[in-house]
């Protein structure tokens, strides 16, 4: 059952289109995140779902109202902005209660309803604090109250952790999203942090030049990219230049590798494989049957991880061992192996075969 | 330390001599209506005078009214042109500029050609039409004033932002001007205000040649006519209007204050 729906939505600021025919329904308490670089119409489209930019072309329906052309204090919207946007005249109690006083409700029952809030966001203490007063995690726990307050039908978040100091963008992530799942709010957030995107979605829109690319769980987003672009936006990608060479096989830099599902292409046409660092060893193991000969052009110990750039050929692989206090990482110039296992290779989308569909 | 503090020093005693010598001349010049001693005579004439009273009264009236009106008129254009049309911003600046480039004795023949009694609008017909007229002219002059210091007081906060996080929770425009933007640039607002209060007071062409009586050709008057009073009366009207902005200063603050003692 589809909350949310938003279908062939475009929007275009003179001649330049910034979106281009967007589709996307979301469930009812479902969290879903657009991903992407910055310019590629993420927030764009956050914006048009709260009104404050009309789409182009398409529409939007909320719960089955098409709001397309609502104004945004119709829509029953909560928004939390990347800079806060607490209102700096009003205290955090008054802050919170914006919404409810807006819709009319009684002294008592805003009074409750703002001390509830300030519970779960875990600062019932500092209701008489002004905004200045409160630090910046505190001020964007605030704003989620005052967005939560009124009940919203969505829950609009648009890069809220970016101000953010990395220790508290990670405590408060986690808090945002057992909130979310305790509301049963259905939420939609605009990162262009892929960390963020992974921990935090059911499903992740990650975006392109005003497209959306691919549609998945975080699980499907990372371990199957569709693209090259999705693979080398979320994680490390390592692309390796490969031409096939038979069904199943082909070649990287003369030296042959299965990769299961590769049709057999006459025209020894180039396409792109793409291998995630955590799946390469440098020691062999069972199922690590495709192995690559290279120079290892890099050694950077990181403590707990080592992270070795290793070049083949045209194309440089990245990976990372564990460090192990009982053997040194390989020096740098030293041949070495490695291995991983068929499974580990993806045929990204410009290649001869098709991945299987991720479910959307 | 001593040293680098003396320069400082120099020019803060010069610059206070410069605006407070001719302030002492001119009250230590007040004080002496009768010969040979000094007497708050001068004082006790001036306001002795229902002339006086009748005349500064109405200027302060005068320019609280101007002063309301402005702040009606410039906070919800200088908020609109911000949020919606901010190419218009130099457009909106240059008009509100015009007073200070076009002289007043220009502006008010305008006015009594364009409001005389025969016209379309006669507003110079009545005593009360022409007290408009006044206010109305008063508002013009502090435009320049007043359009500045509240779009200063508006791009010091994110006014976008804020008016989208008040629409995201169902608050109409009004309501977040009202509750949101105003208190927020009361600070500029309050500035605008001052200003417009010390054009106001002294005002000479606008109020003189609208034949309204104000506080600027009183002084003007007296100033003609007599000595002592003239010096007491400005002393009387730089302490009055010192004693207003404080007043409104603090008036103004009190909201605030007030929210931040509340519960």
């Amino acid at each position: 059952m589809s909350f949310v729906e938003i279908e062939g939505v475009g929007k275009s600021f003179g001649p330049n289109a910034v979106l281009k025919d967007f589709n996307l329904t979301i469930a009812k308490g479902e969290f879903i995140s657009l991903l992407g670089p910055s310019g590629c119409g993420k927030t764009t489209m956050l914006r048009i779902i709260a009104g404050f930019e009309s789409a182009t072309t398409g529409r939007v329906r909320i719960g089955g109202e098409d709001v397309t052309r609502l104004p945004p204090n119709k829509r029953h919207i909560g928004m939390v902005f990347q800079a806060y946007a607490l209102f700096p005249n009003l205290s955090v109690f008054d802050n919170v209660a914006f919404g409810l006083k807006v819709a009319g409700q009684g002294k008592a029952e805003i009074a409750r309803r703002v001390m509830e809030l300030l519970e779960l966001i875990k600062l019932p203490d500092l209701a008489h604090r002004y905004p200045y007063q409160l630090s910046g995690g505190q001020q964007q726990r605030v704003a989620l109250a005052r967005a939560l307050a009124p009940s919203p039908r969505v829950l609009l978040l648009d890069e809220p952790l970016s101000a953010l100091d990395a220790k508290i963008r990670v405590s408060l992530r986690e808090e945002i999203r057992s909130l979310q799942r305790e509301l049963g709010i259905t939420t939609i957030f605009v990162t262009h942090d892929q960390e963020e995107a992974l921990s935090m979605s059911d499903r992740i829109v990650v975006m392109n030049a005003g497209c959306a690319e691919q549609i998945g769980t975080p699980f499907e987003i990372y371990n199957h990219p569709r693209s090259r672009f999705v693979a080398s936006f979320v994680g490390t990608l390592n692309a390796l230049d490969g031409v096939a060479v038979g069904e199943g096989v082909a070649a990287i830099d003369g030296q042959t590798v299965a990769v299961p599902g590769l049709a057999a292409s006459p025209s020894a046409e180039q396409f792109t494989l793409a291998l995630r660092p955590e799946s390469v060893s440098l020691s062999p193991r069972p199922e690590a049957t495709n192995r690559l000969n290279g120079t290892i052009e890099d050694v950077s110990f990181l403590g707990s991880v080592v992270r070795i750039r290793l070049r083949i050929g045209g194309s440089t692989l990245l990976f990372d061992t564990f460090n192990n206090p009982a053997s040194p990482p390989p020096p740098r110039g030293a041949n070495a192996t490695v291995h991983f296992a068929p499974g580990d290779l993806q045929v990204l989308e410009s290649g001869p075969v098709v991945l299987p569909e991720a479910a959307e | 330390m001593k040293g680098s503090r003396l320069g400082p020093t120099i020019v803060i005693l010069v610059a206070a001599a410069y605006f407070l010598l001719p302030l002492m001349a001119t009250f230590e010049f007040s004080l002496s209506m009768i010969r040979g001693v000094w007497s708050f005579e001068a004082y006790r004439v001036v306001f002795a005078d229902p002339e006086f009273r009748h005349t500064f009264t109405f200027s302060v009236v005068a320019a609280v009214a101007a002063i309301l009106l402005g702040a009606l008129l410039v906070v919800p254009t200088a908020y609109w042109v911000r949020l919606r049309f901010p190419r218009l911003r130099s457009v909106v600046e240059f008009i509100t500029l015009l007073p200070l480039v076009i002289p007043p004795i220009v502006l008010v023949f305008g006015y009594i050609r364009m409001y005389n009694s025969s016209s379309l609008v006669p507003l110079t017909a009545t005593a009360g039409g022409t007290n408009v007229l006044l206010v109305l002219g008063y508002v013009t002059l502090s435009l320049p004033y007043m359009y500045r210091a509240v779009d200063t007081g508006m791009g010091a906060i994110d006014i976008r932002t804020l008016t989208e996080a008040g629409e995201s929770l169902g608050a109409s425009r009004g309501r977040i001007l009202a509750t949101v933007i105003l208190p927020n640039v009361r600070a500029a607002v309050l500035s605008g205000a001052f200003l417009t209060f010390a054009i106001v007071i002294g005002e000479f062409v606008l109020a003189s040649l609208l034949n309204r009586p104000a506080f600027g050709p009183y002084l003007a008057l007296i100033g003609t006519n007599r000595a002592y009073e003239p010096s007491a009366l400005a002393m009387i009207a730089f302490a009055v209007t010192w004693a207003c902005m404080v007043l409104m200063q603090s008036l103004g603050a009190r909201p605030a204050h007030k929210a931040r003692q509340r519960r």
